[in-house]
C-alpha cells in the first residue's frame, strides 16, 4: 500500500514537470518570442530601485529611461531631443528656460502628465528627507543647494507652473547643458497620487504608473523586469516593441553565454577576455564605440611625495606609453588618454598635455631630468604604491605601469590590490600614494570631466587646489556664449595636465552584442539605448 | 521527544544572539558603506542619506533598534534595494533557493545510494571501480567549473536547454545538475562503505540463513542500517546546498537567496547581510534539530 502511494505520488511529480517542460521549452519560448515581439536585453548587475528621484545605478536608468520620459530625452545617436516638453525657450542672459509640455502628454491611467508634476517631482529630488544621491544634479537651479542643506524649504525650488503646460526653471548661472541634465531619471516626473497611496511601494508593478513608452508589468529583484507597451504615451503609435524583458545579469560571461545561445537580443557588456572570441565569431554583433569615461591613476597630493611635486607627476605621467598600453594590454579599441576631458564631448576639443607629441626618447630625458630635480635618483629612489581594486584589467595596468615606472626612473613601485568598497575609503581618507578610479560623464559636456578637479567638488579625490583653475571653472559656468566658454574650459584643462593631479591613462570604449533581428540600433557615446527606438524583424537568428 | 526538542530549541537563542551580535559588528568593521561609489557624494546629501537611515546614530544604539525591530520580526530596509524590505527580499527568494536545494537533495539522494548500493553489490568488480571512479571525479571538480562547462555543452553548443533564468522546469535542470553532483559523489561512496559494513554483519547472515534471498536481505535488514551515515551527512549536505548554491545562483541567474551573501556582503548592504546571516542561522539550527529527530527514528539506540 505504502509503495504503491509512493509511486503514484512519483508519478504525479513527473507528470506536472513534463507539463512545465512543453511550456518552457526554450526553442518555443524564443518562437512565441519573435512573433509577438519580445526584446530581451541584458542590463548588467544588479539594479536597485525603479523609483527614479531615488535610483542610482545604469542598470536602472536603462529601465527608468523606457518608464518614463523626462522634459527632454536623447536621440538614437545621443543628442538632445525634445521629451515630454516639444520644445523650450531660452531667456537672453540664458538663465531662465521656459518648456512647453506636450498638451497631449498623458501618464499610463491616460490622466495628463501637467507642468505641476514635473515641480513636484522636482522638489522630491532636492528634499533632504527624499535622500537623493543625485539631488545635486539641480544644484544650478536657484535655491537647490540651500534646500539640500537644509537652509530652505523645497517650495522655494525655482521651478515654477506658469500654467498646466509651461514650466519655467531659473538658474544661478547659464548651464548650456541643462536639457542635458533634464535628460537623466532623477529630473524624471513622478506620479503624485500613486505615490501618496503606497508610499515606497509605488515603484511596483501594479502600483506605478509611469508617462513613457513602456509600463512595468513584473519586477524580480536581481533577476528580471519585464515592461509592455503603454498605450496612452503620446508617441504609442511610433512604438513598434510591445514587449522588453530587462534581464540583471552579474557575470559578464554567463551574459554573453546566453547570447551565444539566443536568450538575448542586447547585452549589456562583452568581458575584455571574451572580445576577441566575438569579434572572430560576431563580427556583425559587435557593436563597439567611444564612451565618455576616462580610466586614470589619481597621486594623493596630500602628503609626500607627490604634495607641491607636479614635476614628479609630470615625468611619471609623460613616460608612460598610452598606445602601448591600448594595443596591447586593452585591446578592445580603448582610446589611449593623454588629456583628461575625452574626445567627441559637445562643445569641446579634446587638450593634450604638450609632452603627448614628442618623441619617447625625448619625453625620457625630459622625465629623468624631473625626477632628478624632484630630489631622487638610483641610491635615493622614489618609493611609490599604486592602489587598486580587484579586476583582472587593473592588475595588467598596474603591472604594466610599475614596471615602466622602475625601468625607466629606478623607482620602487609596490602594488596593493583591495575590495573596491576598501578602495574607495582609502581614497576618501587620503591614504593611497596613487589609487586607480575612472570619471563616468552625467551629461554630454565637458564641465562634467573639469569639476571634478575643483577644489571644493566631492569626487576630487587627489586633493587638488589650484585657485586659477578653480575661478576659471566658475567664470566658464558664467559664460553664455558658448566659444568663449569652450575656451576658458580649455585653458583650465591646460593648467590642471600641466599640474597633473592625476594621470589619465584611457577612454573607455562601450561594448555590446546585439542581435541582427534588431533594427534601428545606433552607436552613442553615452551608451544609451532606448527600446522605443528599436525595433524587431522576425526573421534572423541571434547566432 | 517533546521535551528534547523544547530543550533544544531553548538553547538555540544564545547561539543566534551570538550570531547576530558579531555578523553586526563585523559587517560595520570593514571598510566602506553602502552609500560609497566611484562619484564621492556631496557632504550634504551624504548627511541626508545617513540621517534617512538612521547610519549617523551610535552604533550601540543603531544594535539596540535592530534587535528591537527582529523581535517584531522586522529586519528593516535593505541599503542597496533602495524600495524593498529585508523581510521581503528573503520572502520573494528563498522559495527559489529551497525549490533549487530540494530538486539538488533529491537527485544526490536517489543517485547517490543508487550508485553506492549498486558499487557495493558488485564490490571489486567492473561496476565498482567505473562508479567509484567517476564519484572521485565529482567531488574533485568544483561547481564553479562544473556549471560553465555545462552551460557550454547543452545551452551554447546543443541549444537544449536555456544558459540561464528562472521559470519553468527546462531551467533547473542545469543548476540541479551542477550543485547535486559533488553530493551525489560523496552520498554514493558513504553508502558504499556503509554497506559493504553492513553486509558483513552478523545479523544478515542469520538473514540469510533464514532463507531469505539476497535482494530481500539487503532490502528489507541491510537499508535502514547501511542509510545511518548518510542521515548523519544530511545536516551538513543540507548547508553546503544552500551556501553551494551561492555560486550556482550567481553563474546561472537564479532570484534565490544565496546570492545575496556575496552581493550583499560586497555592496556593504548592512540590513540584508544581516537577515540572511540570522535566516540561514536559523535554518541550519532547525535542519541540525531535523537531523537529530530523525536519526532517533531511524537508530532505537540513540533515543535513551
Amino acid at each position: 500500500m505504502r509503495r504503491a502511494t509512493i509511486l503514484l505520488g512519483l508519478a504525479l511529480l513527473v507528470w506536472i514537470g513534463w507539463r512545465q517542460i512543453d511550456d518552457a521549452t526554450p526553442g518555443g519560448e524564443r518562437q512565441l518570442d519573435a512573433q509577438t515581439g519580445v526584446l530581451h536585453r541584458g542590463n548588467g548587475p544588479e539594479l536597485e530601485s525603479m523609483d527614479p528621484q531615488i535610483a542610482r545605478s545604469d542598470s536602472s536608468g536603462a529601465i527608468l529611461r523606457d518608464l518614463f520620459e523626462g522634459l527632454t530625452r536623447l536621440s538614437p545617436e545621443g543628442q538632445v531631443i525634445p521629451g515630454a516638453a516639444s520644445g523650450w525657450d531660452v531667456s537672453e542672459d540664458r538663465k531662465i528656460y521656459l518648456f512647453h509640455l506636450r498638451p497631449e502628454a498623458r501618464w499610463s491611467n491616460n490622466e495628463p502628465l501637467t507642468a505641476d508634476d514635473f515641480v513636484f517631482s522636482m522638489r522630491r529630488l532636492v528634499a533632504p528627507d527624499t535622500a537623493a544621491a543625485f539631488a545635486f544634479f539641480l544644484n544650478p537651479v536657484v535655491n537647490a543647494a540651500e534646500i539640500i542643506a537644509g537652509d530652505k524649504a523645497a517650495e522655494t525650488l525655482a521651478v515654477k507652473a506658469i500654467n498646466e503646460h509651461t514650466l519655467e526653471i531659473t538658474l544661478n548661472a547659464p548651464t548650456p547643458y541643462l536639457p542635458g541634465v533634464l535628460t537623466h531619471p532623477a529630473t524624471f516626473p513622478v506620479h503624485r497620487a500613486s505615490l501618496a497611496k503606497h508610499g515606497r511601494r509605488f515603484t511596483r508593478p501594479g502600483n506605478l504608473i509611469s508617462n513613457g513608452a513602456y509600463v512595468l508589468t513584473e519586477a524580480v529583484t536581481g533577476s528580471r523586469y519585464s515592461i509592455r507597451k503603454n498605450g496612452y504615451y503620446w508617441d504609442a503609435v511610433n512604438t513598434s516593441i510591445e514587449q522588453v524583458v530587462y534581464h540583471q545579469i552579474v557575470d559578464q560571461n554567463a551574459e554573453l553565454a546566453r547570447f551565444r545561445s539566443a536568450e538575448l537580443d542586447i547585452t549589456y557588456t562583452v568581458p575584455n577576455n571574451q572580445f576577441v572570441l566575438a569579434k572572430e565569431n560576431y563580427p556583425q554583433q559587435l557593436k563597439v564605440s567611444p564612451q565618455l569615461t576616462t580610466y586614470y591613476y589619481g597621486f594623493n597630493l596630500r602628503r609626500p611625495p607627490f604634495a607641491g611635486q607636479p614635476g614628479l607627476r609630470r615625468a611619471l605621467s609623460m613616460i608612460v606609453d598610452r598606445d602601448l598600453l591600448a594595443n596591447s594590454i586593452l585591446t578592445a579599441g580603448q582610446l589611449p588618454a593623454n588629456g583628461w576631458v575625452p574626445p567627441g564631448v559637445a562643445n569641446y576639443t579634446a587638450v593634450e598635455p604638450e609632452w603627448a607629441s614628442w618623441t619617447m626618447e625625448q619625453r625620457l630625458a625630459e622625465a629623468r631630468r624631473l625626477y632628478h630635480e624632484a630630489g631622487y635618483s638610483d641610491e635615493q629612489p622614489l618609493e611609490v604604491e599604486i592602489r587598486f581594486n580587484s579586476a583582472d584589467i587593473h592588475r595588467s595596468i598596474a603591472v604594466a605601469i610599475s614596471s615602466i615606472w622602475r625601468d625607466t626612473l629606478g623607482a620602487r613601485v609596490s602594488l596593493l590590490n583591495e575590495e573596491f568598497q576598501v578602495l574607495l575609503q582609502d581614497m576618501r581618507n587620503g591614504n593611497a600614494d596613487v589609487f586607480r578610479s575612472s570619471w563616468v560623464a552625467d551629461y554630454d559636456d565637458a564641465y562634467t570631466f573639469l569639476e571634478v578637479l575643483h577644489t571644493d567638488a566631492a569626487a576630487n579625490f587627489t586633493g587638488y587646489h589650484n585657485e586659477q583653475y578653480d575661478a576659471l571653472l566658475e567664470q566658464a559656468a558664467m559664460t553664455p556664449d558658448v566659444d568663449q566658454r569652450k575656451a576658458t574650459l580649455r585653458k583650465a584643462e591646460s593648467i590642471m595636465l600641466k599640474d597633473q593631479p592625476l594621470m589619465p591613462i584611457y577612454f573607455y570604449v562601450n561594448k555590446r552584442m546585439v542581435s541582427s533581428r534588431v533594427d534601428g540600433w545606433k552607436n552613442n557615446s553615452l551608451n544609451i539605448h532606448y527600446s522605443q527606438d528599436l525595433s524587431l524583424h522576425s526573421a534572423a537568428k541571434s547566432d | 521527544m517533546l521535551a528534547f526538542t523544547l530543550k533544544r530549541l531553548l538553547s538555540a537563542i544564545p547561539t543566534l544572539l551570538l550570531v547576530i551580535a558579531t555578523a553586526f559588528f563585523l559587517i560595520r568593521i570593514a571598510p566602506g558603506g553602502p552609500f560609497d561609489s566611484e562619484r564621492n557624494l556631496p557632504a550634504d546629501i551624504r548627511a541626508n542619506i545617513e540621517r534617512s537611515y538612521h547610519l549617523d546614530q551610535p552604533l550601540v544604539q543603531q544594535f539596540g533598534n535592530y534587535l528591537q525591530g527582529i523581535v517584531k520580526g522586522d529586519f528593516g530596509p535593505s541599503y542597496h534595494y533602495l524600495d524593498r524590505d529585508v523581510s521581503e527580499l528573503i520572502a520573494e527568494s528563498f522559495p527559489v533557493s529551497l525549490q533549487l536545494g530540494l530538486a539538488a537533495l533529491a537527485l544526490s539522494l536517489m543517485v547517490g545510494i543508487g550508485a553506492g548500493t549498486l558499487a557495493a553489490l558488485r564490490h571489486h568488480r567492473l561496476a565498482d571501480h567505473a562508479l567509484m571512479g567517476l564519484a572521485m571525479t565529482g567531488i574533485s571538480i568544483p561547481n564553479f567549473v562544473l556549471a560553465p562547462l555545462l552551460v557550454l555543452i547543452f545551452a551554447v553548443h546543443l541549444h537544449w536547454l536555456p544558459a540561464g533564468g528562472w521559470g519553468g522546469l527546462s531551467g533547473m535542470v542545469l543548476p540541479t545538475i551542477a550543485l547535486a553532483l559533488p553530493q551525489v559523489a560523496y552520498i554514493a561512496r558513504l553508502t558504499r562503505a556503509s554497506l559493504l559494513d553492513v553486509l558483513g554483519s552478523d545479523f544478515l547472515r542469520t538473514a540469510r540463513a533464514k532463507g531469505l534471498t539476497e535482494s530481500q536481505a539487503v532490502m528489507r535488514h541491510a537499508m535502514k542500517p547501511t542509510l545511518l551515515p548518510v542521515v548523519s551527512y544530511l545536516g551538513p549536505a543540507t548547508a553546503a546546498l544552500l551556501t553551494g548554491s551561492v555560486v550556482i545562483e550567481q553563474i546561472f541567474q537564479i532570484p534565490g537567496l544565496g546570492r545575496y551573501f556575496v552581493t550583499g556582503a560586497l555592496n556593504r548592504d548592512y540590513t540584508l547581510v544581516m537577515g540572511v546571516v540570522i535566516f540561514y542561522g536559523t535554518l541550519i539550527i532547525l535542519m541540525n534539530l531535523v537531523v537529530d529527530l530523525l536519526y532517533a527514528w531511524l537508530d532505537p539506540r540513540t533515543r535513551q
